[in-house]
């Protein structure tokens, strides 16, 4: 098995991890959260083709993932507070309780 | 001779490395270097606390610590002592395993900030490529440390204390580093190595320190008061109010841990400390030319500790903030004018040098100043206090 | 396949799967800055240095402490979460053990042909600065654009309607 395909495999299972997890939980934080992880298995992805695939010096690799952390950063930012004033509204945070759209 | 005597621990550690077998040299190349520095600052950490007592007992007109040892000198020994043989109590209801990790986690990532600090000519532990960015990264663990003692305490008060504490750091961690932007874009990089060598060099005897810019000096000034809310120090010692929140939150801590919090605190002090030095004041660079025979670790030293009185004189002076004058202060005061300085830095860099720069730059920043603290008081005034003794 | 890279990938997978199971919340969001700990530390070992002290920087500085205040003004770190349905908690593991299977046979066949570079390339923040000045300009304004907005959307989403409208 060549390095890079540990990083890959890695990278596919902290992927189904974060899936998993995005699945199978009903608080919204969470579920959130198992988003981040999905978005942080994708830049171990940039970041191995970066180190092993071919033209490593037009840095492709780094910057998506520099992009990506700052795309994720904006989108837990957004989130959360959307979780707030939802929270605010039906006093819970449990997605299977969220089924009313009146607010 | 001077240059021997300025390199004598680094020529120690290679003519120690020399016995050493090749196959370990790389451990004990590691070793040499982080156990001096793992001594020197809970030592520095030691005297501190004793200065510090003995320096607001005097500004308190008391005479603080004297009882242990000539002076009072002893008097860390004694405490440590105490924190040790001291019962270690856990409130029943506690998350036990975060409730031991906190302490922890913020002892080493207050350690590990020292890696990219130059303490003298060749002597840094890391030349990181990226240090300061290191620097700013590890020293946001901090925080979660603090949520983590704060949280796993079950104490209202702790979780509150620990709540103020994370808001206040955030808030002020902006202005903080946009406060060492400016440095980075003036040196071309952020190794803390060249940015200290970029100031190690004088016209005639003055030295090229930031500091003396009119950027760099605004850029000093937000470090230091973004730095003193950073470490939680008076005036902005809210996250441990003694008198609202009884000690914030390292409230169920006692015993080693509390000496732990203690030390921490302590360490992150004089990190950022450090830091203010390294990227402002020239790091171990001597002030005059003719000075540079004194080793250059003493320059970093005595500057530290200057720093370090400086924060104790602020303490005695200065009354505690209210949290809603905290908040506006960072991110209606603080902010806008590191984000103009960052302009002003770069209208530094692009005008011809000489005294027109100066002026523009100057202006630039006083305006700013003088604007945002009216916009910050607009509709209250304060009128001159007046006191009346009791007869 | 270094005794490193698999004690930092154990490290990973141990923090980010535990954040996925656990019951307590508060929990959750430590385990997971372990894992993305240790996932910083993959990238220092790549030799990504800027990326890797950004990560901690961003994801240990700032989503977890979000992450963490969300909880706590939710109050939902009691661990009381009732977990949904048996069978809809066995057809999430599923799909994602599916997508894991996929994912790992495209690895395994896919990498053989691939040539692999076995230099250390190298990413200093310099030539990190210089593309981002001149190569990758534009997607630098957008991502400045992006968290401008994000900033101001977040901050009117969180405000109280009630005191807010003034």
């Amino acid at each position: 098995m060549s390095p890079m395909s540990g990083y890959l495999l890695l990278s596919a299972l902290l992927f189904s991890i974060g899936l998993a997890g995005a699945l199978t939980r009903r608080n919204a934080i969470l579920v959130l959260i198992g988003i981040e992880l999905m978005l942080n298995a994708a830049n171990l992805n940039f970041i191995a083709f970066w180190r092993y695939g071919p033209n490593p010096e037009a840095l492709t690799g780094v910057m998506f993932a520099i992009f990506s952390i700052s795309v994720a950063a904006a989108e837990a930012a957004v989130g959360l507070s959307i979780i707030l004033a939802v929270y605010r509204h039906s006093k819970t945070t449990n997605l299977d309780k969220m089924n009313s759209m009146k607010g | 001779m001077p240059e021997i005597i300025d390199q004598i621990f680094v020529l120690s550690k290679h003519w120690l490395l020399g016995y050493v077998p090749a196959g370990l040299q790389p451990v004990f190349s590691a070793l040499l270097s982080v156990v001096p520095v793992l001594i020197a600052f809970p030592l520095l950490f030691a005297i501190t606390t004793v200065l510090e007592r003995k320096g607001l007992g005097r500004m308190q007109n008391r005479y603080g610590p004297n009882r242990t040892g000539p002076f009072g000198i002893l008097q860390p020994m004694a405490d440590g002592i105490k924190s040790l043989t001291k019962e270690d109590i856990i409130p029943r209801t506690a998350d036990h395993l975060v409730h031991l990790l906190a302490p922890l986690l913020l002892v080493t990532a207050s350690f590990l900030v020292y890696a990219v600090l130059p303490i003298g000519r060749n002597m840094v532990i890391a030349n990181l490529n990226a240090g300061v960015l290191f620097f700013f990264a590890v020293g946001s663990m901090v925080e979660l440390a603090v949520f983590m003692a704060g949280w796993s305490s079950r104490s209202k008060y702790s979780l509150l204390g620990a709540m103020r504490a994370i808001a206040q750091m955030i808030s002020y961690e902006m202005p903080l580093v946009l406060a060492s932007v400016v440095v980075i874009m003036a040196a071309g990089s952020l190794s803390t190595v060249a940015i200290v060598n970029m100031q190690a060099s004088y016209t005639g005897i003055w030295p090229h320190w930031y500091v003396f810019t009119p950027w760099g000096l605004t850029g000093f000034v937000i470090f230091l008061i973004a730095a003193t809310a950073e470490s939680n120090r008076c005036p902005f010692d809210l996250p441990e109010g003694e008198s609202e929140i009884i000690a914030g939150y390292y409230i169920e801590y006692s015993g080693f841990k509390f000496a732990l919090f203690f030390l921490g605190e302590y360490l992150g002090m004089f990190a950022t400390s450090a830091m203010a030095i390294t990227l402002f004041l020239g790091g171990w660079a001597a002030p005059f030319s003719f000075l540079t025979w004194i080793p250059s670790y003493v320059w970093f030293f005595t500057k530290l500790l200057t720093l370090i009185l400086v924060f104790i004189w602020i303490r005695g002076t200065l009354p505690r903030l209210r949290m809603d004058q905290l908040m506006n202060f960072a991110w209606k005061f603080m902010l806008p004018l590191s984000l103009i300085n960052i302009f002003g830095a770069g209208v530094w860099h692009y005008m011809p040098a000489g005294l027109l720069r100066w002026l523009v730059v100057t202006l630039l920043v006083v305006v700013s100043c003088i604007s945002l603290s009216r916009g910050l008081r607009r509709g209250k005034w304060f009128h001159v206090r007046t006191y009346r003794f009791a007869a | 396949m270094t005794i490193s890279f698999l004690l930092l990938a154990a490290i990973t997978i141990a923090g980010t799967a535990a954040a996925m199971s656990l019951r307590n919340l508060v929990h959750c969001v430590l385990a997971l800055t372990l894992g993305l700990v240790g996932l910083a530390a993959l990238y220092l070992q790549l030799g990504a240095q800027f990326v890797g002290f950004t990560q901690i920087l961003v994801y240990v500085g700032a989503v977890a402490i979000l992450a963490v205040f969300a909880i706590m003004m939710t109050r939902s770190a009691e661990p009381t979460e009732p977990h949904g349905s048996s069978s809809f908690q066995l057809s999430g593991a599923l799909i994602a053990g599916i997508v894991f299977a996929v994912l790992a046979w495209a690895v395994s066949s896919g990498t053989k042909a691939l040539q692999v570079q076995t230099l250390q390339p190298e990413a200093s923040v310099n030539q990190i600065g210089v593309a981002l000045m001149h190569g990758f300009v534009l997607p630098l304004e957008v991502i400045g654009l992006l968290l401008t907005a994000a900033l101001i959307g977040a901050g009117v989403l969180a405000m109280d309607e009630t005191r807010g409208a003034r």
